[in-house]
């Protein structure tokens, strides 16, 4: 199979609420600074264009129609949409380059996120005839795994805190898209009350819009393009029973499954940007994904800084990318996921050139 | 090069106004399990599982693939949804194609579906957008003015319409699977039914359906695993273009004349009117036939009309190309399922499987489907031949 390399990728501030942009607008500015970062000025200079968002946060159908509006698909363009995170356009792109129809794509994702009540209107990803009539929201669902956690001993309060403090401090010291960062003690945020207990309003990733973009390539044409790259070394996803009462929810394994396809073991991991949208699912992912001490975890601060749901995903993978692409590292992975309480996951492993 | 890849399984619902009897899982699990059987394969035997809907609105279940993990038997597997606007039954199964053709794995099930009558697709089109035109028209509406620039173009008689509602009523009453059953249906009950959106009356347009539709694709190496005949992947092509332009061509979209030469490129197809046996053709109200006709280089501009009106795209009056012999969109349209049911009925006539609506030694035949402002296109060539 030909590797394929990610040559750029650019993300925009996540920002509580956009006010009048609409998604063209939010689409526009990381398209413009991607493809530039690659030398290429419009969606016409790639082989192939795939997207990720979800009509719902916006609540019209139809949210990628408009998106195509700020692509420039006059002449017609090759492209496709996947109603996910843009994490799975990546994978389909990639798809589409390893059967040879495409030699470069184009990747975004979008999300307006500030129209609605998110964890409201993901209530309706569940079962539609027994659980989406009750309208359990995501953080509920988040907040029943944390205490299974606490209740098993997985894990303590103080756990999650540090991991609040860490992704606080490192989107302060790295981040300039985050919308949350700062110093704060562990001792600090466990004074705080709960909000859904045992989760306190820190331990869930804030609602955000924004958008990210990605060009990636064959390797070929990315040593044509003269630009230096990353190689996705291996990416695989998978998705586990809807039913969560027949899931352990202490435990990832679909993460265990994507991590083994996608060879995370393979070698060290200097970096892992993972996709924990509660504080306790990050101690569930690093564990599935089986990382230790030597792996700096969410230097970005993760989606705990700012979650632009249907890119974040997508963001997770430009921020490992981008860290090789600079020559910081060598290897790392990125962690995208969907659903309640983690139940699909999509692993992609990076390495240096 | 892309790996060689095949449908070796096809499995559809009845399509019908309401199926109360199963809920959207136990209506998916329907046509999935139907194109296991089709492909002598358990549910064990598939890599990777693939749908595809309309928008999530029509039945209000956000991104259905979580909900439907278990129904397709995909616990522990990769599983995508596609997107695409009314194209997306095509191209959900171009996806799935490319999970086989790029050697990532050996042996997939696709499946797409509509619920509608769990569903308002009314509702869910005419929702506004913030800071766009608010259509408040649905499809009909939509369509309904370029239709009348192509006939005020093509100066074509104002029965071409009639003429194509009633002949794919009468493919679809040879198709026990087709929503509408209307064997007796004539040129004059067509003309008396009501006008809708003007030209396009009641029996010029498309039912809601309830229903779902599924194949199996595998690698060329795992073909001879399943028993019947294959119908071989031999083109593949996307196109999309903005729904607004200056100066766009609206009656014949540029983004249908590329993808239907970037397919034909790849299958060796010169002339299409002569090297397809028979098409399925996304024509959800009468007049994109003789639209589509010229469009997809089966007639020249302008001309179109003439082939439908002669009898060529019809099975009754042996037409030298059939277009829609399971009945088309005009006789079933579960909405997110009816691009990829002319992928599969194109499949099923060059596997000779088409029952009653086959045509007589079919060996190659088009897969089209169109989406949103007749702006998003997906087409694919199979054929019994492998090339």
């Amino acid at each position: 199979m030909k590797d394929i390399a990610i040559v750029s990728f650019a993300q925009s501030d996540c920002v509580r609420n956009a006010g009048a942009k609409n998604e063209v607008e939010l689409i526009m500015p990381v398209i413009k600074s991607a493809l530039g970062a690659a030398g290429l000025s419009t969606a016409q200079d790639v082989d192939f264009t795939c997207s990720g968002s979800c009509d719902y946060q916006q609540g019209a159908a139809f949210a990628f129609v408009l998106g195509v509006d700020a692509l420039g698909a006059v002449p017609p363009i090759k492209e496709s949409h996947v109603e996910m995170d843009a994490a799975w356009a990546l994978y389909e792109a990639i798809l589409k380059i390893r059967m040879g129809h495409a030699d470069s794509a184009l990747v975004y994702g979008f999300g307006k996120s500030s129209p609605g009540e998110l964890p409201t209107v993901l209530s309706q990803q569940l079962d539609p005839y027994y659980l989406a009539p009750l309208w359990v929201d995501t953080v509920s669902l988040a907040a029943m795994q944390a205490r299974m956690m606490l209740d098993q001993g997985v894990m303590e309060e103080a756990d999650m805190a540090a991991v609040v403090a860490r992704s606080r401090r490192n989107a302060l010291a790295n981040n300039p898209h985050a919308q949350l960062k700062g110093e704060v003690a562990v001792e600090q945020l466990l004074a705080e009350e709960t909000w859904v207990s045992p989760l306190r309003k820190h331990d869930c990733c804030p609602v955000s819009d924004g958008a990210s973009a990605m060009v990636l390539c064959t390797v070929e044409k990315a040593r044509e393009w003269g630009k230096p790259y990353a190689v996705i070394s291996g990416i695989d996803h998978r998705i586990e029973t809807h039913n969560l009462g027949a899931r352990d929810l202490t435990r990832s394994v679909s993460t265990e499954q994507a991590a083994a396809v996608a060879g995370v073991s393979d070698g060290a991991i200097e970096v892992a940007e993972i996709y924990a949208p509660y504080s306790h699912q990050e101690i569930i992912l690093t564990r599935a994904l089986g990382l230790g001490s030597e792996t700096v975890v969410n230097p970005s601060g993760g989606v705990l800084a700012g979650n632009l749901m249907m890119a974040s995903g997508l963001s997770r993978i430009g921020e490992v990318a981008q860290r090789i692409i600079n020559g910081d590292i060598k290897r790392g992975l990125a962690h995208a996921t969907s659903g309640p309480c983690l139940q699909h996951n999509l692993v992609t492993v990076l390495e240096a050139a | 090069m892309a790996n060689l890849a095949a449908v070796v399984g096809i499995g559809q619902t009845k399509y019908q106004t309401r199926r109360g009897d199963v809920s959207i899982a136990g209506l998916l699990r329907e046509a999935a399990v139907k194109a296991l059987e089709d492909a002598g394969l358990g549910f064990d035997d598939i890599d990777a599982v693939i749908i595809g809907k309309a928008p999530d609105m029509f039945e209000g279940v956000v991104m259905p693939e979580i909900y439907l993990t278990d129904a397709l038997g995909a616990n522990g597997k990769p599983m995508l949804r596609v997107h695409t606007a009314g194209s997306v039954g095509g191209s959900t199964a171009l996806v799935a194609a490319s999970h086989v053709q790029s050697g990532t794995f050996k042996r997939v099930l696709t499946v797409t579906f509509e619920k509608q009558s769990e569903s308002n697709a009314m509702w869910a089109l005419s929702s506004p957008h913030p800071f766009s035109p608010h259509l408040n028209a649905g499809a009909g509406g939509y369509f309904a003015p370029i239709i009348r620039e192509y006939m005020r173009r093509s100066g074509a008689p104002y029965d071409v319409g009639i003429k194509v509602a009633t002949k794919d009523r009468l493919h679809g009453a040879r198709n026990p699977l087709a929503h509408l059953q209307l064997p007796d249906i004539t040129m004059a009950k067509v003309e008396e039914s009501p006008m809708l959106w003007d030209p396009i009356r009641f029996l010029e347009s498309c039912p809601s359906s309830d229903g779902a539709c599924a194949m199996v694709i595998a690698d060329a190496s795992l073909v001879s695993e399943s028993p019947k005949p294959p119908a071989w992947i031999r083109g593949v092509a996307m196109r999309s273009e903005p729904t607004m332009y200056a100066g766009r061509e609206e009656v014949s979209p540029q983004a249908g004349r590329d993808c239907a030469a970037d397919v034909y490129a790849q299958a060796g197809i010169t002339n299409p009117r002569k090297d397809f046996d028979c098409a399925e053709v996304y024509v959800p109200f009468s007049w994109y036939e003789p639209m589509w006709l010229e469009n997809l280089g089966f007639a020249e501009e302008g001309k179109g009309w003439k082939l439908t009106m002669e009898g060529a795209t019809s099975l009754d009056e042996n037409g030298d190309i059939p277009w829609n012999c399971s009945g088309g969109v005009l006789s079933s349209n579960p909405i997110g399922a009816s691009g990829m049911i002319r992928f599969a009925e194109a499949a099923r006539q060059v596997r000779g499987d088409a029952g009653a609506h086959q045509v007589e030694g079919a060996r190659t035949a088009l897969g089209h489907a169109y989406g949103g402002g007749a702006q998003f296109f997906a087409m694919w060539v199979v054929s019994a031949d492998k090339g």
